[in-house]
């Protein structure tokens, strides 16, 4: 099963953490607000990458759901 | 400037200002987070002090309860200053920061960044023969105010100029009113007159865009405006001038931290936001405005709360050993730039300029040390080390 990252819109703040840690999985829109790139598809080998951009979210806005 | 009696006890009687929580305030916080996770004072009209990450986080989220009308701790409350979107609670917050954060994006913000490498070294080229300088004086303090006057279409070579107004507003002003509204008062006969020659002459910097920007359909009021670009040019600049002081103190005194970023530049992004979450700048204020409770500890409206974002990040129970640097630590939700809705505009500029500084510094003087003198702290709102006297071969 795949694993998804997916960014809670309301509780993001623009910190950018996860653009600057994961850029292949968060982009960043006009106000520099993140969300998931795609549908938020962690392609294999960046599944390390997708926990480390939760653990540096200062806001909590980041999930990581494995084999939904 | 009035004398205040010593602290006899932190947890009822805090008092930001005295000395030994401006030169040290760690360790007064610790035993705070234990026992008295709150703290009070009565100084001030009434403080409340949280040191907890998440009694910070609590207030910093719950805007009902908790106003950035008033945003720092005074002893005589000014007449309201208006600065959106840091003084703004919703729903009239939203809008004032949108205006501005397509200018501060990571993207946006790169493209300073070939400028903010070259201010560097031309600092570095002034005493990278003279075996020595004050790596806060001669360095950490330009960087920032020369991008945010370029930035704001402002000359680079008021600095000086500059950091009075700041070290008047954010320093003397918390104990002399007087001096703080003579501050208030040039700093917007000088915004109003560059207002007015963007109006006459529009061009392509940041007071332009404010001065033709609209919200609803409508400009921005003169005080809304003036109030912007003072916000941006103070906390532009001190705020980040702290950042890079601090962590080039730390790396004057940590050789295997200073030998290890050298020997990788490629950590140096990490490193920075350890020393964000170690040496964080900013404590901001919130005024109580409905009364309620927090971790058990009741607040009463009018009295002010110290929003310690440095306490956060010093906070065991979210930290391991908190207490230490560790220039790799992987895991780092510090909160130097706040939490919630008023998560500081410039963290991608601060965070640009904090590592071109270093990359450079490092690259051109990777061989430093602390000269033995004194290193005095900023009070109040932001602290850094105002003098950092290094000495290198």
């Amino acid at each position: 099963m795949p694993v998804k990252v997916k960014v809670d819109r309301e509780r993001c703040q623009g910190h950018a953490r996860c653009a600057a840690l994961a850029p292949e999985l968060f982009t960043l829109d006009a106000l520099g607000n993140a969300q998931e790139t795609g549908d938020g598809t962690v392609p294999e080998g960046l599944v390390n990458k997708a926990y480390l951009a939760k653990a540096n979210c200062p806001e909590l806005a980041i999930a990581v759901e494995e084999g939904g | 400037m009035s004398t205040r009696p010593p602290v006899s006890d932190w947890a009822s009687d805090f008092d930001h200002l005295d000395p030994r929580w401006i030169e040290d305030p760690y360790p007064i916080w610790e035993g705070l987070r234990s026992a008295c996770p709150i703290a009070h004072t009565a100084r001030y009209r009434g403080v409340y002090f949280p040191t907890r990450y998440e009694d910070v986080r609590a207030v910093a989220y719950d805007t009902e309860h908790f106003s950035s009308r008033r945003i720092i701790v005074r002893e005589t409350p000014p007449p309201r200053i208006p600065a959106p979107p840091i003084t703004s609670d919703p729903p009239a917050h939203r809008p004032a920061k949108n205006l501005l954060l397509p200018v501060f994006t990571p993207d946006a913000i790169k493209r300073h960044e070939p400028h903010a490498r070259a201010i560097c070294n031309e600092l570095i080229d002034r005493f990278a023969g003279k075996g020595g300088c004050d790596a806060a004086v001669d360095y950490a303090q330009e960087i920032p105010a020369r991008i945010i006057a370029h930035m704001l279409g402002l000359p680079d070579d008021e600095g000086d100029r500059f950091r009075r107004w700041i070290h008047e507003v954010l320093e003397l002003g918390i104990t002399e009113p007087a001096v703080l509204m003579r501050a208030m008062g040039e700093t917007k006969t000088y915004f109003t007159a560059e207002i007015e020659k963007r109006r006459a002459a529009p061009s392509g910097d940041l007071i332009s865009y404010l001065a033709h920007a609209e919200i609803d359909g409508q400009p921005l009021s003169e005080d809304h405006l003036v109030g912007t670009l003072r916000l941006l040019l103070f906390a532009g600049i001190d705020t980040t001038w702290s950042a890079i002081g601090a962590s080039l103190w730390h790396l004057a005194q940590h050789a295997a931290d200073r030998r290890r970023l050298v020997d990788e530049p490629e950590l140096i992004p990490t490193a920075v936001e350890e020393f964000l979450r170690a040496y964080a700048p900013v404590t901001m204020g919130r005024e109580v405005v409905k009364e309620t409770s927090i971790n058990g500890c009741p607040f009463k409206p009018g009295e002010m709360v110290l929003l310690s974002f440095p306490a956060a990040n010093r906070d065991p129970a979210v930290f391991r050993d908190a207490d230490r640097v560790v220039i790799d630590r992987a895991e780092n939700r510090h909160a130097a730039f706040g939490l919630g809705i008023h998560r500081c505009i410039g963290s991608n500029l601060a965070r640009m300029e904090i590592t071109v500084a270093l990359q450079e510094w490092l690259r051109r003087i990777p061989d430093f040390a602390l000269a033995p003198a004194a290193v005095p702290w900023s009070e109040g709102t932001v602290r850094g080390p105002r003098k950092v006297p290094v000495r290198f071969g």
